[in-house]
């Protein structure tokens, strides 16, 4: 399989111009000739559909919310980061792409990620004017604030709800175009695998969610904006729904799996409170910006918080790392909280928590001003945990959150497949080893408005594929393929729910893939996932039939995903022999217990390649080149 | 604590529902209403009958995936909290709860407690956006846009679609999801030109979907999990008659 990235030649600044110009256009007449189908509906797919309708494809977008309003994307509260310097304090186009390199722990690849710094600028002017009521100074201004491991105030934000807002612009353009029908949308539908002719993707196999029906779409290009496979932990911050099934597929069908084991534990969750628990819920790292985090100096100290003198508390991140203090990245931040809990420090039930300290800041500014700036946040919190945080701290613990591996694609986001592109957290691109708060949003829209609608142009003006309909004979045998998966999850009538399995692969994959892996864990999770999985095809319950509406089948087949991905990530976790940013490796770490990189044998991207259900994959490498950004060690002491 | 649940058990649209009673075992407080359910569909499937169904997603209270009617409410007691955000531990050892789907003409029963919503999509479609198509938007900032103005459209903006306001209406109306919107947006200068059309299109969609008219009950408002205000109902008549009136309905496609 050839890895060639397609990175365009010239000065790093020059490259995305280079390219643009490079590529080939469809002339308007022609483009309403080629179909395009956009796999899921959050930023990324959401605006990659609205942009390429308005230039006058023709899209077919398919999520399996019943709305595309829906996508997890709604769900992101922080903010995103953009380029624009308004705030005057030294932002610059190279200073973001230079912290989001070095924030990725040089394991990203330099021209993606300064094109994105790049776009960043123009989103924000495309969100504004769509009507995405950002926060105003009263000036009437755009308002910035600094987010986790910035030194500029480069994040824009609408209250603690930027995702939602953000989506709600992408959704409401993509609405506009369905009702000129020029889009055609396809909710409550589930993409169950892609279709190859000559080494193309031609297509989709979905499913009904609420009929049933097995249907195919054939298309001339194929948008993969899915999202990231966080629930391969059970317990995380993302949707119950949110899925690897159409990644999983495309990989199965031979697109190139990037770094999988590069999976986010965000700092600042809710700790779980019981088994029961279905999913952790994310607290915005923006807290961070006011909140003071620490602990009891001594072990077992069950006082409450307020009893604790301040010489016997610890504020590990400020004492540890003075200059970024508790702003500190993520995975920094999160294995920093990892280890005082482990030192037998940790508060709340069980141990598994540090405290979130609003009272210097309510001391400061004063409680409404805290109550402006977090106050839907204080809300949930107290909503979740019964507990008002105005008056006690918060406690808080690190939960899997976002996935920056994923399928690997090109400079042009083109997987391994040609005429499948993949955009958003469901491709590898432009995070490296740990993504920098408030940059999710920000990549989700860079791909969907401002690369997409040019890259798959050119795929299409490039590769003309020929005329294709659905009824084709490789869409009859992938729709076979689906049915025959179905009929065996409904066949199996075992006495363990798919719940209770998902569970145990959950609790493998966070113990020795979690925040730290060392050799010993992952070869026993090698050893114990393809267990899980054994049982799980002899003795799961799935009830009800395949024609109606069936979660529990739905959830079975997501799953039954999950434990063939999980297996996967454990796999690039061992063979990465060394530790990058939120993959921390215990055998690879500085004397002080920071991350220790190879760069001599792991600076490259490690693409795992499909071989068949009972062969090892291949793992293929991509060399990554710091020609702009020197390597060096993070610090942020 | 221990519950018995009565819950509405639908199998399609077309066929006839009835309640069905479950006793909620050993749930803890800080389970939330979701996770109540998850526990009881659990035990539900081990003892081989079908689960019951109800949308859910993100369960944090923004995706506005989840709704039910509990106890005749649109997402329970507590005030200005989606299903999935209302917690146990309001509840009561030995309560009895009523679980029901959104009732509306507009929300067909899917299955159980799951409805079809696609209404609002399409009343968003018909004119609930700003047209600004992708490339060439001017720098953002040269857009000025008082705070309280930005503030208060981010206050409708804040609708995460779920229908709870539907659910709770009398009539079944939309008003407050649709004033919601065209409150947003019409707080806007981006959204000014496109105003009067806006109103028109929206409001003539959401009578083609079946939602009735609003006659001032305000129990749409009590039931919003985000705190949106009647105010947007007055805003939406507002624009409403200013279009009806200034003829701009007359160029309505």
């Amino acid at each position: 399989m050839p890895l060639d990235a397609h990175v365009p030649s010239g000065p790093i600044g020059e490259q995305w111009d280079r390219r643009k110009f490079e590529m080939k256009l469809v002339s308007p007449a022609n483009k309403r000739k080629y179909t395009v189908l956009v796999v899921g509906s959050g930023l990324a797919g959401a605006s990659a559909a609205a942009s390429l309708a308005e230039l006058g494809y023709d899209v077919k977008c398919f999520c399996f919310q019943d709305s595309p309003r829906r996508a997890h994307s709604i769900a992101a509260q922080g903010g995103i980061n953009a380029a624009k310097n308004y705030q005057n304090d030294g932002d610059s186009v190279y200073r973001l792409f230079y912290d989001t390199v070095k924030g990725g722990d040089f394991r990203s690849r330099e021209s993606n990620v300064y094109r994105l710094a790049e776009v960043s600028v123009n989103i924000i002017d495309q969100c504004v004017a769509q009507g995405v009521p950002f926060a105003r100074e009263y000036g009437g201004l755009l308002a910035n604030r600094s987010f986790g491991g910035a030194q500029v105030s480069r994040t824009f934000y609408a209250r603690g709800q930027t995702g939602q807002q953000l989506l709600l612009g992408a959704y409401q353009a993509l609405e506009r175009q369905v009702g000129l029908g020029r889009l055609h949308m396809f909710p409550r539908t589930e993409m169950l695998d892609l279709v190859m002719i000559d080494g193309r993707a031609r297509g989709i196999v979905v499913r009904d969610l609420v009929s049933g029906a097995v249907t195919s779409h054939a298309g001339d290009d194929v948008v993969l904006a899915t999202g990231g496979y966080s629930n391969v932990f059970y317990l995380s911050t993302n949707a119950k729904g949110s899925n690897c099934t159409a990644i999983w597929r495309a990989y199965k069908r031979g697109a190139g799996f990037a770094n999988p084991c590069y999976t986010q534990i965000h700092p600042t969750c809710i700790p779980q409170s019981g088994e029961h628990q279905s999913k952790l819920t994310l607290m915005s790292e923006s807290l961070r910006n006011d909140g003071r985090v620490w602990v009891p100096t001594r072990g077992g100290d069950t006082r409450a918080p307020g009893a604790i003198p301040e010489s016997e508390r610890d504020y590990y991140l400020e004492r540890k790392y003075p200059s970024f203090g508790n702003l500190s990245p993520r995975d920094i931040a999160s294995r920093a909280a990892k280890e005082v809990c482990d030192e037998g420090r940790g508060v709340g039930p069980g141990g598994r928590g540090v405290y979130l300290d609003f009272a210097d800041a309510i001391k400061r500014l004063g409680e409404n001003t805290i109550r402006e700036r977090y106050g839907n946040l204080f809300e949930m919190y107290q909503r979740i945990t019964g507990e008002n945080p105005y008056a006690v701290p918060m406690r808080i613990y690190p939960a899997v959150h976002y996935a920056m591996g994923g399928l690997w694609v090109d400079y042009n986001l083109m997987s391994t497949i040609p005429g499948l592109h993949v955009a958003g957290e469901a491709n590898f691109s432009d995070h490296g080893a740990n993504r920098l708060g408030a940059s999710a949003l920000m990549q989700g829209l860079a791909d969907g408005y401002f690369v997409l609608p040019y890259t798959v142009g050119d795929y299409l003006a490039t590769a003309k594929p020929a005329p294709v309909n659905a009824s084709h004979p490789a869409f009859r045998e992938a729709e076979r393929g689906v049915a025959d998966r179905t009929a065996k999850l409904l066949a199996i009538n075992g006495t363990r729910t798919t719940d209770s399995f998902h569970r145990e692969l959950g609790k493998v994959m966070w113990e020795y893939c979690g925040m730290a892996r060392n050799e010993k864990g992952l070869l026993f999770a090698l050893d114990r996932i393809p267990q899980i999985r054994e049982e799980f095809w002899q003795n799961v319950d799935v009830p009800g039939s395949d024609a109606e509406l069936n979660q529990a089948l739905e959830k079975a087949g997501r799953v039954a995903d999950f434990m063939e991905l999980g297996e996967l990530i454990c796999r690039d976790a061992l063979e990465r022999r060394e530790s990058c940013g939120a993959h921390f490796r215990e055998e690879y770490q500085t004397p002080d217990g920071e991350a220790l990189r190879d760069d001599e044998h792991f600076a490259h991207v490690a693409v795992w390649q499909y071989r068949g259900d009972h062969q090892t994959p291949e793992r293929l490498q991509e060399p990554l080149e710091f020609d702009n950004v020197h390597l060096s060690q993070r610090s942020y002491k | 604590m221990n519950l018995t649940l009565h819950v509405w058990r639908q199998a399609g649209p077309s066929t006839e529902g009835a309640f069905a009673t479950y006793e909620a075992r050993d749930i803890s407080g800080d389970m939330s209403f979701l996770e109540m359910m998850d526990v009881v569909n659990e035990g539900l499937i081990e003892r081989g009958e079908q689960p019951v169904a109800f949308d859910h997603d993100c369960r944090e209270g923004i995706c506005g995936s989840c709704g039910m009617m509990i106890n005749g409410v649109a997402h329970g007691p507590m005030k200005a909290t989606a299903t999935c955000q209302l917690f146990m531990r309001h509840f009561h050892d030995g309560d009895a709860i009523h679980v029901e789907p959104w009732r509306a003409r507009a929300f067909p029963v899917i299955k159980d407690l799951v409805v079809d919503r696609s209404a609002l999509d399409r009343v968003i479609a018909a004119g609930g956006f700003i047209t600004a198509p992708t490339g060439g938007a001017r720098d953002a900032n040269n857009i000025l846009i008082a705070k309280t103005n930005a503030d208060d459209a981010m206050d409708a903006a804040a609708c995460i679609g779920c229908g709870a306001c539907v659910a709770a209406c009398p009539n079944g109306s939309a008003s407050l999801f649709t004033g919601a919107k065209i409150t947003h947006l019409g707080q806007l200068p981006q959204g000014q030109s496109e105003r009067d059309r806006r109103v028109l299109q929206m409001v003539a969609q959401m009578d083609e979907e079946g939602f009735g008219g609003c006659t001032w009950h305000g129990e749409c408002q009590e039931a919003c999990p985000k705190n949106i205000s009647l105010d947007v109902i007055a805003r939406m008549n507002h624009d409403f008659l200013v279009a009806s009136w200034t003829g701009a309905g007359d160029k309505r496609d």
